[in-house]
């Protein structure tokens, strides 16, 4: 269903031995503890697990959040550098993020315009008569089933739950990034709205060659949206591959626990074990 | 034919607005339960899910009122009792509800026992302590539940547990209808499947009588109920048994909610997710015909001027659509 080709991609996002440990002593977590990774340009990616798996502390991480207590990051083949706030926000035209619950991410005070126009400011596209940036902006409302024109004046809180999710997807294709890392985007709609912001996703990458991180605990989604799976268990990576051999075939009894606890529809769904 | 537990006739409710509009959210809905068996209740968020569940009880608070239409418990009409006597004589020992922040609701300063306690009481004054902690501890030991939870207090608990002791409390009185509203959304897979387990050997030991179990959660639902309702706008569009609910639905809002199930199984990966395009219509100002035609790909010009009637098809199926089985199934076919 994708056109990622696995044997040509170039490595976007590498890390080796990444690590991040909270507190100190006795009181020591170890959240994410030395994991290897290799997301390919254009690739999808998920990263699966249960609450308190190191998912979210892993993609905090990878946006560069939280610092990372050891290990490598390279971005696009380089060693990443966000020591100063300058070098973080040059880095952050390369990744950007969508996350659970859309409306944290919005400024309440802001309009849907000021939103949209922000990220034309930094695609250095602020000097733009307005309208250019009208029909930019206008562009991507309609990439996500949005009318631009319903939506100047309005606030975020007077959106659903998934027009804001789609808002968002709509800011990310004025941003063009590298990477989109996506923790958890579907898991406060519907099932119906979900198909839709799963293929806008998916219509997002094709359009860019853009690398998608998808965080989840829903291994079915994983399953169904991506190329690459990575199963997280305790902060460490238990099992990765293709989506069809891990998921369908998979070794490491973590899996096959989380696949077995999911309920199916095609086959008997064996509360025995639990 | 079993016994019926639970039978609602025509049910409208509403809410009345701050400006003092109504929002009819349940508008007419009628089903029936026999014994033993369990009912789900699936539709997308706003559809009128919870109102439903909310309604089923009885038991009104502003801004939801009764408007019209017969609940019956076993045999008793409960839908013009006072609030009052619902709460006492009803809720707990006919009817048991859970909502899915359940396990928010217990007070952290108290044990769980006392919860038990609490409830036993408000029903029975009699019991002594003793006795309920007998009856708590042979209850808890049935359901897989470690007897030294009713000495804890909810913050030792996980949120697995505490939603599983939730439910052993909400269902000690032996109820004859349970109300579960998303018992399971907020939790990981694991958990869920515990909660899962535990309703069914609920339901298998005959702790209570019939089961509604209200998800958006399609997989989940096939794999816990015997038959899946589908609500769409305050309305019920189809009954039918969950299989032949999930292979071969027949409205087309039904169809299209089964197009965006997602499990980890072979084969799922080549299937289009479909999407069903728009946003349900706004209930303060209901469109005239039938609800569904603005976002149904099969709408005709009949559908957004006449409201279609429920239509039972003899193997006990229902579905309100204009259309009939056999033109539904031809046009579904020529896909």
């Amino acid at each position: 269903m994708s056109k990622f080709d696995p044997n040509t991609a170039k490595p976007c996002l590498t890390g080796r031995g990444v690590t991040k440990v909270f507190g100190m002593g006795d009181k020591k977590t170890v959240a994410v503890d030395h994991v290897d990774f290799n997301f390919r340009e254009g690739e999808f990616v998920s990263i699966v697990g249960e609450s308190g798996s190191g998912k979210t502390t892993l993609s905090k991480m990878l946006l560069g959040l939280i610092n990372v207590t050891e290990g490598e990051i390279d971005f696009m083949g380089q060693p990443r550098d966000i020591s100063s706030g300058k070098k973080r926000k040059e880095y952050w035209k390369g990744i950007q993020a969508i996350f659970q619950d859309p409306f944290a991410s919005y400024n309440t005070f802001y309009k849907i315009d000021a939103v949209l126009l922000d990220c034309l400011k930094m695609t250095g596209k602020g000097h733009l008569p307005m309208e250019k940036k009208v029909e930019l902006m206008t562009e991507a409302c309609s990439f996500v089933n949005l009318r631009f024109a319903e939506l100047t004046n309005k606030y975020p809180f007077e959106l659903s739950g998934g027009q804001r999710q789609r808002l968002m997807i709509a800011r990310i294709f004025l941003l063009r990034p590298k990477i989109l890392l996506a923790d958890e985007p579907t898991s406060m709609i519907d099932a119906c709205s979900r198909s839709t912001i799963l293929d806008m996703l998916q219509k997002l990458r094709e359009e860019i060659n853009m690398t998608i991180i998808f965080i989840t605990h829903d291994i079915g989604l994983a399953y169904y949206v991506s190329d690459t799976v990575y199963i997280m268990e305790h902060g460490k990576f238990v099992e990765y591959g293709p989506a069809e051999e891990c998921i369908l075939h998979p070794k490491a009894a973590y899996t096959q626990r989380l696949i077995n606890d999911v309920p199916k529809i095609y086959e008997e769904w064996d509360l025995s074990t639990v | 034919m079993g016994k019926i537990m639970l039978e609602v006739k025509d049910l409208k409710t509403k809410y009345i607005t701050r400006f003092h509009e109504d929002v009819y959210s349940v508008d007419g809905v009628s089903l029936t339960i026999e014994e033993g068996k369990s009912l789900g209740i699936a539709g997308e968020s706003g559809c009128g899910k919870s109102t439903l569940a909310l309604s089923l009880m009885g038991y009104y608070f502003a801004p939801l009122h009764y408007v019209s239409g017969d609940i019956i418990v076993d045999g008793r009409n409960i839908s013009g009792m006072n609030p009052d006597d619902v709460r006492k004589n009803i809720l707990g020992n006919e009817i048991a509800y859970i909502p899915q922040a359940a396990m928010n609701a217990l007070n952290p300063t108290q044990k769980i026992i006392r919860f038990i306690e609490d409830v036993i009481h408000a029903h029975d004054k009699s019991m002594s302590k003793k006795d309920i902690y007998d009856m708590a501890k042979e209850r808890f030991a049935i359901l897989g539940l470690p007897e030294d939870v009713l000495q804890k207090h909810a913050v030792e608990l996980s949120g697995g547990m505490k939603q599983r002791t939730v439910i052993a409390i909400s269902t000690i009185l032996s109820p004859k209808v349970l109300i579960a509203d998303e018992p399971s959304s907020a939790l990981d897979v694991t958990s869920q499947k515990m909660v899962i387990k535990m309703m069914r050997d609920l339901m298998e030991k005959g702790y209570i009588k019939s089961m509604i179990f209200i998800t958006h959660e399609l997989p989940l639902l096939y794999n816990v109920t015997d038959d899946i309702m589908v609500m769409y706008a305050g309305r019920i569009v189809e009954k039918a048994s969950a299989k032949d609910m999930v292979f071969d639905p027949l409205h087309p809002y039904s169809k299209g909610l089964m197009g965006s199930i997602i499990v980890p199984e072979e084969g799922v990966r080549d299937h289009k997710l479909t999407a069903i395009p728009g946003t349900p219509p706004n209930l303060k100002h209901p469109p005239e015909g039938c609800r569904f035609a603005d976002r149904c790909k099969y709408a005709t010009p009949t559908c957004k001027a006449m409201d279609p009637q429920t239509i039972e098809l003899p193997n006990g199926r229902m579905y309100s659509c204009l259309m009939s089985e056999r033109k539904l199934r031809e046009v579904y076919a020529n896909e």
